[in-house]
C-alpha cells in the first residue's frame, strides 16, 4: 500500500512526513540515480537535488497521475540524466561505459539489507540478457515501450507481456 | 472488465514506471481505486522495483538526511524573510542600467562630434595636400625641362643658330637649337618681346636661293611659357630661320614686314 496520509502531510509542510518518506524512498531513487550515473559522489548530489526538488514541488504529485513512487522515479531520472550533460560530468566521464545495474549490483561486496541481497544476487544471476536490457531501459532509464521496442527490436506490442514475466521471476525469488 | 487479464498485460508494471502516456496513467489509478486486488499487484510490483533499485545503490543513504533538511530550511528562509533586500538591489540595479544607458549615450554624442570635427580637419588636410601636390608636379615639369634645354645646349651634334633682331624689333633675339639628327628644333625666344593681343609669332624654316618659306609652328601661349623655350620637329634642310608676327592662328606666307628675328644656318657644324 502506498503511504497516502504521509504524502499528504508532507503537501501540508510537514518535516516529520518528509523524514518518514525519505526513509521509505531514498535508497531505491539512490540506486536508480546511481544506475545512470555510475559515480557516488554525483549521485549523492543528485540526490539531494531530488529531495529538495520533492518538498518544493510536492504540490504537484496527485493520485490521480500515478504512484508516488513513478511521481519520484520521474525527477529522479530528470534529473540523472540532467547531470549526465552537464559539462562537470561530461568531462570527468569521458570514457563511460555501457554499464548498467545489473553491473553495480554484480560488483557491489556489501547490501545493507541481508535478506534482499540474497534474493536479488540469486535473481541477477538467473535473469536471462533480454530481460536485463528490458528492464534496465523501461525503469533505469525511464524509456518509453516505443522507444524500448526500438533499441531492442522486439515488437512493440510483446514489450509489455516480456518486461512483466522478467519482473514475476523477481517477485518470486523476493517472496521465498 | 476481467481484472486477471489486465493485470497479466503487463499495463501495471508499465505504470509504476512511469512508461505509460498520462492519459493511459489516470486510466489506470482509476481501476486501482475501483479493484483491490490491482491495488496489491501494483504495491507488490512498486515493493520489488524498490528492492532492486536499493540494490543499485552504493549505500542506505539514511545520514544525508540531516544536510538536505538544513538545505530545505535555508532554501525556505530566503524567500520569505527577507523581501526587501531583492527589492533595494532590484533598484540599485536599475539605477545602474538607467545610469549606464545615459553614459553610453552620451559617450556616442562625444564619438560623433569628434569624428565630424576630424572629418573636416582631413578635408582641409587633403585640400592643402593636392595644392603642394600641383605644386610639386609643376616643378618637376619646370625641372624637367630645364634638364632637356641644359641636355640640348650641351649636345655637340646640335647646332646653334642665333637669329638677330631686325626692323621691326632691332633688340630682339632668338636662339635656335638645331638637333639634325632627331629633327628637332629648339627656339629659345626669351629675346622676344610680348606678342600683342590676337597676335601669334610664327617660326619659319627657309630655303635661300631662291626664297622659299617653310613653316614649322608657332609660339603658341608665349607668356605663359616661363622659359620661352619650343620644341618643333624640323625634317627640312634648313638654311637659315626666321620669326614672324602674325595674326592668330598663324599665315600661310611669312609677312615678311613683320619679320622680327632672322639668322642664316653657319655649315661648321
Amino acid at each position: 500500500m502506498q503511504p497516502d496520509d504521509l504524502i499528504l502531510r508532507l503537501q501540508q509542510k510537514d518535516e516529520k512526513a518528509f523524514e518518514r518518506l525519505y526513509t521509505l524512498y531514498s535508497q531505491s531513487i539512490f540506486g536508480v540515480i546511481n544506475s545512470v550515473l555510475h559515480d557516488t559522489e554525483a549521485s549523492e548530489e543528485v540526490l539531494q537535488d531530488v529531495f529538495i526538488k520533492v518538498w518544493d514541488n510536492c504540490d504537484s504529485y496527485s493520485s490521480k497521475k500515478g504512484r508516488f513512487f513513478t511521481w519520484l522515479l520521474n525527477i529522479a531520472r530528470n534529473a540523472a540524466i540532467d547531470k549526465t550533460r552537464s559539462k562537470s560530468f561530461k568531462n570527468q566521464k569521458k570514457n563511460l561505459t555501457q554499464e548498467y545495474f545489473v553491473d553495480i549490483i554484480e560488483s557491489k561486496n556489501s547490501f545493507s539489507n541481508k535478506m534482499d541481497a540474497i534474493g536479488i544476487s540469486k535473481y541477477i544471476k538467473t535473469l536471462g540478457e533480454e530481460c536485463k536490457k528490458v528492464i534496465n531501459l523501461l525503469f533505469f532509464k525511464g524509456y518509453t515501450q516505443k522507444e524500448a521496442s526500438e533499441e531492442l527490436s522486439i515488437p512493440l506490442g510483446t514489450i509489455k507481456t516480456r518486461n512483466r514475466l522478467c519482473l514475476n521471476k523477481l517477485r518470486e525469488i523476493l517472496v521465498e | 472488465m476481467n481484472i486477471q487479464e489486465y493485470i497479466n498485460s503487463g499495463i501495471l508494471e508499465l505504470y509504476v514506471y512511469g512508461a505509460l502516456s498520462p492519459q493511459e496513467s489516470e486510466e489506470v489509478s482509476k481501476v486501482l481505486k475501483q479493484y483491490p486486488e490491482v491495488e496489491t499487484e501494483v504495491s507488490e510490483i512498486e515493493e520489488a522495483l524498490k528492492s532492486l533499485a536499493s540494490a543499485a545503490a552504493p549505500y542506505n543513504p539514511e545520514e544525508m538526511l540531516a544536510a538536505i533538511k538544513a538545505k530545505l530550511n535555508s532554501h525556505g528562509g530566503i524567500v520569505q524573510m527577507h523581501p526587501t533586500p531583492i527589492n533595494k538591489r532590484a533598484r540599485i540595479i536599475s539605477f545602474i542600467s538607467v545610469a549606464a544607458s545615459l553614459i553610453f549615450l552620451v559617450g556616442i554624442f562625444v564619438l560623433l562630434n569628434r569624428t565630424n570635427n576630424l572629418r573636416q580637419e582631413l578635408r582641409v588636410v587633403e585640400a592643402k595636400n593636392a595644392i603642394m601636390q600641383t605644386k610639386v608636379d609643376d616643378s618637376e615639369n619646370s625641372l624637367n625641362q630645364a634638364k632637356t634645354i641644359l641636355a640640348v645646349i650641351r649636345d655637340p651634334k646640335v647646332t646653334k643658330v642665333p637669329l638677330a633682331g631686325q626692323q621691326v624689333a632691332p633688340d630682339a633675339y632668338v636662339n635656335v637649337f638645331w638637333d639634325k639628327e632627331n629633327n628637332k628644333a629648339y627656339i629659345d625666344a626669351l629675346g622676344l618681346p610680348e606678342p600683342p593681343q590676337g597676335m601669334v609669332y610664327q617660326v619659319w624654316s627657309l630655303k635661300l636661293d631662291p626664297l622659299t618659306p617653310t613653316s614649322m609652328g608657332l609660339l603658341e601661349d608665349f607668356s605663359n611659357n616661363e622659359n620661352k623655350v619650343f620644341s618643333f620637329d624640323n625634317p627640312n634642310e634648313s638654311q637659315a630661320f626666321g620669326i614672324t608676327l602674325e595674326p592668330a592662328g598663324g599665315s600661310e606666307t611669312p609677312t615678311m614686314d613683320q619679320l622680327y628675328t632672322l639668322g642664316v644656318v653657319t655649315n661648321n657644324a
